[in-house]
């Protein structure tokens, strides 16, 4: 989130899309109940079904799985062609007036430099025009025709409300009357929050459906408010907490990047990442990328880690690719790859085409599962009659289950979405011999150490030499983990405006990451965290709830992380001069000698409104992107793309590239799509309150109050198939079927789209063959297996299947 | 919260006088705003959990419905109704559903086992098990259709209104567990001032009918709605219009004594053994045309 949880109750206007608050996140979805009940907010829900969140909105209005692109494009034409935006704030905090390279351009569904062998592009005419100073230029009239004003608009014109109605099949009138009540939030002191979760992330097109929503709100001038944002919520209760630390192949704690196999340059590799200002005056924060890595370096490696070798920089991995896990399960399924650690997630239930992920884990040799339930994934090659049917005789796999805790049987941070780090306490024993994953990982390192320390082997370095001065190795402390990310320093650390005073001893907690050093001086786990755990002590565990603001800001309860800040890009909340845009929403200002308020200031304290820095810190140019030149893979401007599999055959922008051209697909899994002539009804997959993920189907409670596997269809699709209510029925993509109830509702419409009549089909994902409610298929067998073109996230949300009475 | 005394007020098939040293207590009120509810079953989980019965893993018939009904094992559910007016928008109306806690209540006016439901001086009608016989005769009387019979043990069970927690000053289960504030608790003027607010709010929304449900013929209830649609109970699942109690059930009432008086009772037992056996047909046939918006 860009902004937090309780923020919600400070909005004017709420838009929940790609996502279903009320259904995933009922305790967050309080927050929009209070900015009803108070502050007298409306809410507008866009999604295929008329679900949860919508039974609470003041508008509902329908949309076709998959075109939320096509839909907040249209928003974008109408705020521009209706002038509905907050002028000042687009000039001064966005890339609006910057000049873009001429040889940029887009045409017929495909932007400058499209490769089609490699499905990739050359991005290099994606970029601005920098003057002989070597600041990109900037015409601040927006008159320009080369300005991103001028080509957005010129993008963006095409989204007419009739092209958005023909694609996403929402009614005009409906489309329009969203468009002017999102409109209203333009002005100063009315904000828009947008509210959104995997809906947005689980398409091919994931993360341009993000950025067009980020768009709209810089147009509205609603990034950095109180109130404002666009706040992604997150599923499990620390996947927040997964990402910031790096748990992705190619990334390392605090949204650094691993090197590539070409980087073996060490300062080269830092150089790239520690950005130049783009314009004059501005921070640049990612500037200080060295002191953020030679500091995890010195955590992970201590005296290992030295100026003469680079702080270790040979003991990262180089990446030839990116080994996401549609990547690493299709290596697995070719038979490239042979053994598998599975810690805390069931991949058979949660990844795409399950036939695949089977087929694939047959392939091992080992498979470490770790996790505190018998997953499906553990028992993959069990026969579970249909919900299974596989033969264990022919499935060689040898399957280790190491039974480990659950998060209410250890203490422990877990981070919100709102990037609080909470810290818990233990709430009852673990049972039998589960054992917390720390001490699981713990046993598997030290016996890894043993055998390297002993036998040698190619590099044995990065091993032999980890940091790990637990006070007991077998099992580190969650205590002790939390203080490594937060950092310490080495040597003593004197105060910059003063060197003969000492700010830090030897050895004490770090403050925050201010104080971090690329010199060797200071060791912190994860930079953004740091602030955690200072001399004060455990700031994770305060729980004062005092809020002087009003606003929410409770910056006495837990951490969040950056360095306590609530509201990022919070200096936008105010106007060039410094004076907050709406008075009400006064979460920090300028005093005339400092930014002071009830949050933490984003931005550099003392840096006056004259100076002309931009609120966005971390971007090199100071402001916002609406081109976000080649830091997305397919596209500076978000662009509507079908799903891989869509209902209508056809892109009406562009029918010579219907599905994104940048996205990755396996040759297997391009054969494996189906088409809308055999399998006509669009089908999405979503979670229902009663169950979390794969979980509670092993929850005795949870299990009664929805205790089988069901799909939702409209009336009329039921007419036409001759299904009611409660009938058995078989849903069929190319990829296998599942049988199920048919819950059938009006909640669900058909919509006219492209001339054509298009069905919804919905599948819920709970059920499975372990646990004590009734036992259902695997929801992911019937789903395509190609993921988002910038970080591969599976096409869950729209895909094709077929359905009959079974 | 003022003391939550559980002195009994009333006790069914009893005519000696109840405790009232301490005076009047403060009723109490559960309110449930069906505009804040998004039928999440956290309420249901809740009630599960403190009072410590699970019900069966059942099956999915065809709605969001789980389980599908109120039984000895399931004191609250919830209840979704897709309503769709001629021309209208679509609604998905969901009531939580449960022992609405009459003011004045046909079950316990109903009861012919002594002690066997009770009501405190709070306004909580509580049954206790262990004096009940099983007779059924609690459902009949109840104009919400809400006690069951256990099919472990053959007596009636229903919402206690968590009696055992409001006596030491908590709240019930279920208000401490909805999410998003849809259920209040407290005393029942309070409920009553919140509610208007909760009205003002909806009818600023074009809910120009919200109203409080309150029904005055069980001289109101101690479990009370917002409802939006406050001209139109019915379309929420069936919320009777104007509940009453079934005028055999009080001439039974005024004969019951913990040993029958027989003679008087003869004519008045038999009216109430039709009404029993043959249920209140007219409430009926009302009820069956008011539902015509299938549950979901
Ligand atoms: S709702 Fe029925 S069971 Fe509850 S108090 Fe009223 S009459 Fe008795
Ligand atoms: S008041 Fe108590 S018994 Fe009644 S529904 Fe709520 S939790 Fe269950
Ligand atoms: S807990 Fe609250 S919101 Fe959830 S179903 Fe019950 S009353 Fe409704």
């Amino acid at each position: 989130m860009t902004n937090h949880w309780v923020d919600i109750k400070n909005a004017n206007l709420v838009l929940i899309m790609g996502g279903n608050a009320a259904e995933a996140h009922p305790c967050g979805f309080k927050w929009v109940t209070e900015a009803k009940a108070h502050k007298g907010a409306q809410l507008i829900v866009i999604d295929p079904r008329f679900n949860r969140s919508a039974a609470m909105a003041d508008y509902y209005a329908p949309i076709r799985t998959g075109t939320d692109i096509a839909f907040l494009g249209g928003v974008i034409h109408y705020l521009l062609s209706h002038d509905k935006i907050n002028h000042e704030y687009v000039k001064a905090y966005t890339n609006a007036g910057y000049l873009v390279n001429s040889a940029y351009g887009f045409e017929d569904g495909l932007f400058t430099g499209y490769e089609p062998a490699k499905r990739a592009y050359d991005k290099s005419t994606w970029s601005y025009v920098k003057g002989p100073d070597g600041y990109v230029e900037v015409d601040a009239t927006m008159t320009d025709p080369r300005c991103v004003m001028n080509l957005m608009k010129a993008h963006y014109a095409r989204y007419t409300p009739e092209v958005v109605s023909n694609i996403c099949g929402t009614p005009q009138d409906q489309f329009l009357h969203v468009c002017e009540m999102i409109a209203e939030t333009s002005a100063p002191t009315k904000t828009l929050t947008i509210m959104y979760a995997l809906g947005w992330t689980q398409h091919t097109v994931g993360t341009q459906m993000i950025r067009t929503a980020a768009m709209v709100q810089l147009l509205l001038g609603n990034i950095g408010m109180a109130g404002g944002g666009v706040n992604a919520l997150r599923g499990h209760s620390n996947i927040q907490g997964l990402t910031d630390l790096g748990l992705m192949s190619n990334l390392l704690p605090g949204y650094m990047t691993l090197p590539m196999e070409q980087e073996t340059d060490f300062q080269k590799y830092l150089e790239v990442r520690a950005l130049k200002p783009l314009r004059p005056g501005q921070l640049s924060y990612w500037q200080n990328y060295p002191k953020f890595h030679v500091s995890l370096m010195k955590a992970w490696y201590g005296d290992a880690a030295t100026k003469d070798n680079d702080y270790a920089f040979d003991y990262l991995p180089k990446l030839d690719k990116i080994y996401d896990i549609l990547q690493v399960f299709e290596l697995m399924h070719q038979g490239k790859m042979n053994g598998y650690f599975c810690q805390g997630f069931n991949p058979l239930a949660s990844f795409p085409n399950k036939a695949k992920i089977g087929g694939a884990l047959a392939k091992l040799k080992y498979l470490v599962v770790i996790d505190p339930l018998a997953t499906e994934t553990s028992e993959f090659w069990q026969n579970f009659g249909p919900y299974n049917d596989v033969d264990p005789t022919k499935i060689q796999t040898e399957v280790f289950r190491l039974p480990s805790t659950c998060f209410a049987e250890e203490n422990g941070s877990l981070v919100n979405s709102s990037r609080w780090l909470q810290w818990h306490y233990q709430g009852a024993d673990p049972p039998g011999e589960a054992k917390a994953d720390p001490e699981i990982v713990a046993g598997i390192f030290l016996k890894l150490r043993e055998l390297y320390r002993k036998e040698g082997g190619a590099f044995p370095d990065p091993i032999v030499n980890l940091t790990w001065n637990y006070a007991i190795p077998a099992a580190p402390h969650p205590e002790e983990l939390a203080r490594e990310y937060n950092g310490r320093a080495l040597a003593d650390l004197t105060d910059p405006a003063d060197p003969t005073k000492v700010v830090l001893k030897a050895g004490q907690q770090l403050d925050s990451f201010a104080q971090l050093k690329d010199d060797g001086s200071t060791a912190c786990g994860c930079w953004i965290f740091s602030g955690a755990w200072t001399e004060k002590g455990n700031i994770m565990a305060r729980r004062d709830t005092a809020d002087p603001s009003g606003l929410g800001e409770t910056l006495g309860w837990a951490f969040a992380w950056p360095a306590n800040r609530r509201i990022l890009y919070n200096r936008a909340s105010c106007d060039p001069a410094g004076k907050p845009w709406d008075p009400r929403r006064d979460i920090i200002h300028w005093n005339g000698s400092k930014w002071v308020g009830f949050d933490v200031p984003d931005f550099k304290p003392d840096s006056a409104p004259a100076q002309d820095m931009g609120p966005f810190i971390m971007q090199p140019e100071g402001v916002a992107r609406f081109f976000t030149l080649d830091k997305v893979i397919d596209g500076p401007f978000p662009e509507h793309y079908e799903p891989f599999e869509t209902p209508i055959s056809t892109n009406p922008l562009h029918p010579k590239v219907v599905s994104n051209p940048a996205a990755r697909v396996f040759k297997d899994d391009l054969e494996a799509f189906g088409t809308a002539k055999d399998f006509p009804y669009a089908a999405t997959t979503y979670r229902l309150t009663e169950h979390f993920h794969f979980w509670t189907k092993h929850a005795k409670i949870n299990a009664i109050l929805q205790p089988e596997q069901f799909v939702e269809i409209g009336e009329e699709l039921a007419k036409e198939k001759g299904l009611k209510a409660g009938d058995q029925v078989m849903v069929r993509s190319n990829r296998g079927f599942l049988k199920a109830v048919a819950v059938v509702t009006k909640r669900i419409k058909p919509l006219t789209v492209n001339g054509k009549t298009v069905h919804t089909v919905g599948v819920p994902i709970h059920w499975g063959f372990k646990g004590v409610a009734k036992n259902g298929y695997i929801t992911n067998t019937l789903t395509p297996y190609v993921g988002d073109a910038n970080v591969q996230t599976p096409e869950f949300k729209s895909f094709l299947v077929d359905i009959e009475k079974a | 919260m003022a003391s939550q005394s559980l002195d009994i007020a009333r006790r069914s098939a009893t005519t000696t006088q109840p405790p009232n040293v301490r005076g009047d207590v403060p009723k109490v009120a559960k309110l449930i705003d069906i505009s804040k509810c998004i039928g999440c079953k956290a309420c249901q989980a809740a009630c599960m959990e403190w009072n410590d019965y699970r019900d069966k893993v059942g099956t999915c018939n065809g709605t969001y419905n789980n389980p599908p009904d109120l039984d000895a094992d399931q004191w609250t559910v919830m209840r979704f109704t897709e309503y769709e007016p001629e021309g209208g928008k679509l609604e998905w109306l969901i009531r939580k559903d449960g022992c609405m806690h009459c003011a004045d209540p046909g079950c316990l006016k109903a009861c012919p086992a002594p002690g066997a439901i009770v009501q405190y001086g709070n306004g909580i009608v509580d049954f206790h098990e262990e004096h009940c016989i099983g007779c059924g005769y609690c459902i009949t009387g109840c104009p919400f259709d809400i006690p069951r019979l256990s099919k472990k043990d053959g007596k009636a069970y229903k919402c206690t209104l968590c009696s055992d927690r409001v006596a030491v000053g908590l709240e019930p289960a279920c208000i401490k567990s909805c999410p998003t504030g849809a259920l209040v608790f407290g005393t029942k003027d309070d409920m009553i001032h919140h509610a208007e607010g909760r009205i003002a709010d909806l009818n600023s929304r074009g809910f120009a009918q919200a109203a409080l449900y309150d029904p005055k013929g069980v001289g109101g209830t101690h479990v009370m709605y917002v409802l939006p649609h406050g001209d139109k109970p019915e379309i929420y699942d069936r919320l009777p219009k104007d509940p009453g109690i079934s005028p055999w059930v009080s001439v039974w009432k005024g004969v019951t004594k913990p040993i029958l008086g027989l003679g008087l009772g003869v004519i008045a037992l038999g009216g109430f053994i039709h009404y029993v056996t043959k249920g209140p047909n007219e409430a009926d046939d009302e009820d069956a045309k008011e539902d015509k918006h299938e549950r979901r």
